[in-house]
């Protein structure tokens, strides 16, 4: 069991900043999953929590040790790889033993119990005698999880190890992951680039962007209050409409439409004091003159046709729809408004046809400003107080 | 009752589809078997090419005086026993083939240990400069051994090599191509098994014997049979150093073997007898290890 504490982590390649200035905490037996785009720093990250690569500058701390210059066989984490990285020479009960062998810190006998107790948790007892090349990449997953698991590691750090598998057992093997870390309650550090693995897998998530954190939050805070445009925009399929709008006396205007916006939390108030719509737009640009004063963001899955939710309240707006996109389970609606383009969910059977006009209407809980300068967001509608969780995570302990 | 009726409709248009499916897979086939009958002829041809000089060898090495001329001369002679006794026996061509073995052991042997060595320092350890290095390495290919042959005659002679297994193994213990084969194939290697390893703690002698060796066992063998066959083919620098008979090797004994000419008659079925000889030790090697051979030489599609 084990706390691992980033501060002021900077890793630099040449002239190219992969890490810039990492402050994290992964709590003790917490699943952490690092998400971000590719390039942005989360496999570096995760290098440098296993000694891999060589922090430039910062400090890594397992406990009460400081590691950061530590080689990676005494830091006693066990790394998972997306390609599994197993020795495809050697069966699968000798890709398991194989390091234990090597530290001689394990008699034998204690070794055959672990594996026989690490096989039956994963369910690979029938693959210790294959060699990787007579398994499929669900099973060579496991086994690289059982090799990783027998050691009994302060950490499991993993670099997207879903990513090879097909999709179907992508969903089935983060069910087995969720129930692994369950059982162990090891301290986990999961990186991938696919959110939806990050929102179901996550204790907590941190979100990462060229080199730096965005946001640590559980996932429904991290859907419910992105900090920034970057969050808002890379959290949630499809993607959150961001339209230009001014704020003019508590109400977000646009050419289209004038949509109100009810009392909501600022992020920035560091006393979680509560904002209403007028004081939203004391915090907009007021000098921006013919400048946009704010970006609205509203998810696609906030957005309805007036007719499907007449409960939503009076106001809508009229916009055309462009093109319409069966999802199956719903139908994705472009529409635009003005100079503005945005999507919308709608019901899967509606009759909305390109060219035509749709009455658009919207969740008032589900507003967010953000600043069109630096994309930070300063107002979100949603009244709900914020998770315990989450006051913990902006202070990062 | 709807429900019904699309499933026959579905199952009619599965059924179709299966049968014009299966039709269009067949005519593929037969276009793929008549291409290969073409390559086939092809392969023929070029094989017995290159065969039929190996086969007039073989042929004249069983004649007693063996001279080719005509057709009718390509019917195997009744000497071949004869032949190969006297070359083997007389003419102790079994000392030359067993001087040649033990050369190009030892030359494959030293090869690859050497080569394995450079190749891990080059590939995973941070040495300065090391692309240099490796740079450096492949630039000895521009200087090869019969460029260097009057100062390394001076050199063996000096150390008292002479006449030696020495004198004729060590200088080509060194091998810029094996390094650049094995470090091409290291770096191959996906980066992960390789600090799956370094997590575990895995030292790097044991990573070396137990895990890189074993997967790259396919190039050694490869590159060992090249190797072998480069070393057996020796001639000139054994010619200069080695003066003795006992320790002479199996290709300079075959012009020792047309050394008695007597009034000009060239004994070839003798020196054709000898020349199957030297050709049967790489080519068993061959035959055994085709396989590894052509993993590691032959394109890989990925």
């Amino acid at each position: 069991m084990t706390t691992i504490t980033l501060r002021n982590l900077r890793k630099e390649f040449d002239d190219v900043v992969a890490v810039n200035g990492l402050d994290l905490t992964v709590r003790d037996g917490e699943f952490l999953v690092v998400v971000g785009p590719s390039g942005c720093g989360k496999s570096t990250t995760l290098r440098l929590l296993a000694g891999l690569e060589t922090a430039t500058d910062g400090e890594i701390r397992m406990d009460d040790r400081d590691v950061t210059h530590t080689e990676p066989k005494d830091r006693n984490v066990a790394m998972v790889f997306q390609n599994y990285a197993l020795y495809p020479h050697m069966t699968g009960r000798r890709n398991i033993t194989f390091g234990m062998n090597a530290t001689d810190s394990f008699a034998d006998e204690e070794i055959d119990r672990r594996v026989a107790e690490a096989a039956e948790t994963l369910d690979i007892t029938d693959l210790l005698d294959r060699k990787p090349q007579a398994m499929s990449g669900g099973e060579r997953q496991r086994v690289a999880l059982g090799r990783a698991i027998v050691r009994d590691p302060d950490a499991f750090l993993m670099d997207e190890p879903l990513s090879n598998l097909d999709a179907k057992l992508r969903i089935q093997m983060r069910a087995e992951l969720t129930r692994l870390h369950a059982e162990l309650g090891t301290t986990t550090v999961y990186v991938t680039h696919d959110q939806t693995e990050a929102m179901t897998l996550g204790e907590r998530v941190v979100v990462m962007d060229d080199g730096r954190i965005q946001q640590v939050d559980p996932p429904q805070a991290l859907y419910d209050f992105p900090t920034n445009r970057f969050v808002a925009e890379f959290i949630g399929d499809p993607a959150m409409n961001m339209i230009d709008v001014a704020v003019e006396d508590g109400v977000a205007v646009h050419d289209g439409f004038r949509i109100p916006l009810p009392s909501g939390k600022t992020v920035d108030g560091t006393d979680g004091e509560w904002l209403d719509g007028t004081e939203a737009e004391a915090l907009a640009d007021p000098d921006a003159g013919d400048r946009p004063t704010a970006v609205l963001g509203i998810r696609p899955e906030d957005l309805y046709p007036a007719r499907d939710r007449p409960d939503l309240g009076e106001t809508t707006f009229d916009a055309t729809v462009e093109v319409t996109e069966p999802l199956g389970d719903s139908l994705l609606v472009h529409c635009s408004v003005g100079d503005a383009t945005f999507k919308m969910g709608a019901e899967p059977r509606s009759s909305l046809e390109p060219g035509g006009t749709v009455s658009v209407t919207y969740d008032p809980a589900r507003l967010h400003l953000f600043a069109p300068e630096t994309g930070e967001a300063f107002y979100h509608s949603a009244t709900a107080p914020a998770p315990a969780g989450r006051i913990d995570a902006t202070t990062n302990d | 009752m709807t429900d019904t009726i699309q499933y026959a409709k579905r199952r009619f248009e599965a059924v179709k589809r299966s049968i014009v499916g299966d039709r269009d897979e067949e005519s593929t086939l037969l276009a793929g078997r008549e291409g290969n009958a073409g390559v086939h002829l092809q392969l023929w041809f070029l094989v017995t090419l290159v065969v039929f000089p190996i086969f007039i060898a073989v042929v004249v090495s069983t004649k007693q005086q063996g001279i080719v001329t005509s057709l009718p001369d390509l019917i195997p002679g009744t000497y071949a026993v004869e032949n190969y006794r006297e070359a083997i026996v007389d003419y102790g061509f079994g000392r030359f083939m067993w001087n040649s073995l033990l050369m190009s052991v030892v030359v494959v042997v030293g090869k690859l240990v050497i080569s394995v060595l450079a190749a891990v320092a080059i590939v995973y350890y941070r040495v300065p400069y090391k692309d240099l290095v490796f740079l450096f390495v492949l630039f000895t290919l521009l200087l090869p051994v019969p460029i260097r042959f009057v100062p390394l005659f001076q050199l063996i002679n000096d150390l008292g090599w002479g006449n030696s297994l020495l004198a004729i193994t060590v200088p080509y213990l060194a091998s810029a191509t094996t390094v650049f084969i094995l470090r091409q194939h290291f770096l191959s290697i996906p980066t992960s098994i390789v600090e799956t390893a370094k997590l575990d703690g895995v030292g790097p002698v044991a990573f070396t014997l137990r895990v890189l060796i074993p997967m790259s066992r396919g190039v050694l063998v490869g590159v060992s049979i090249i190797m072998f066959v480069y070393a057996w083919n020796q001639y000139l620098w054994p010619l200069v150093i080695i003066d003795s008979e006992a320790n002479q090797v199996a290709q300079v004994g075959l012009q020792l073997l047309q050394g008695d000419v007597q009034g000009g008659q060239l004994s070839w079925s003798l020196v054709m007898a000898g020349s199957v000889l030297t050709l049967l030790p790489p080519l068993a090697l061959m035959i055994l290890f085709r396989k590894p051979l052509l993993e590691t030489f032959a394109i890989q599609q990925k």
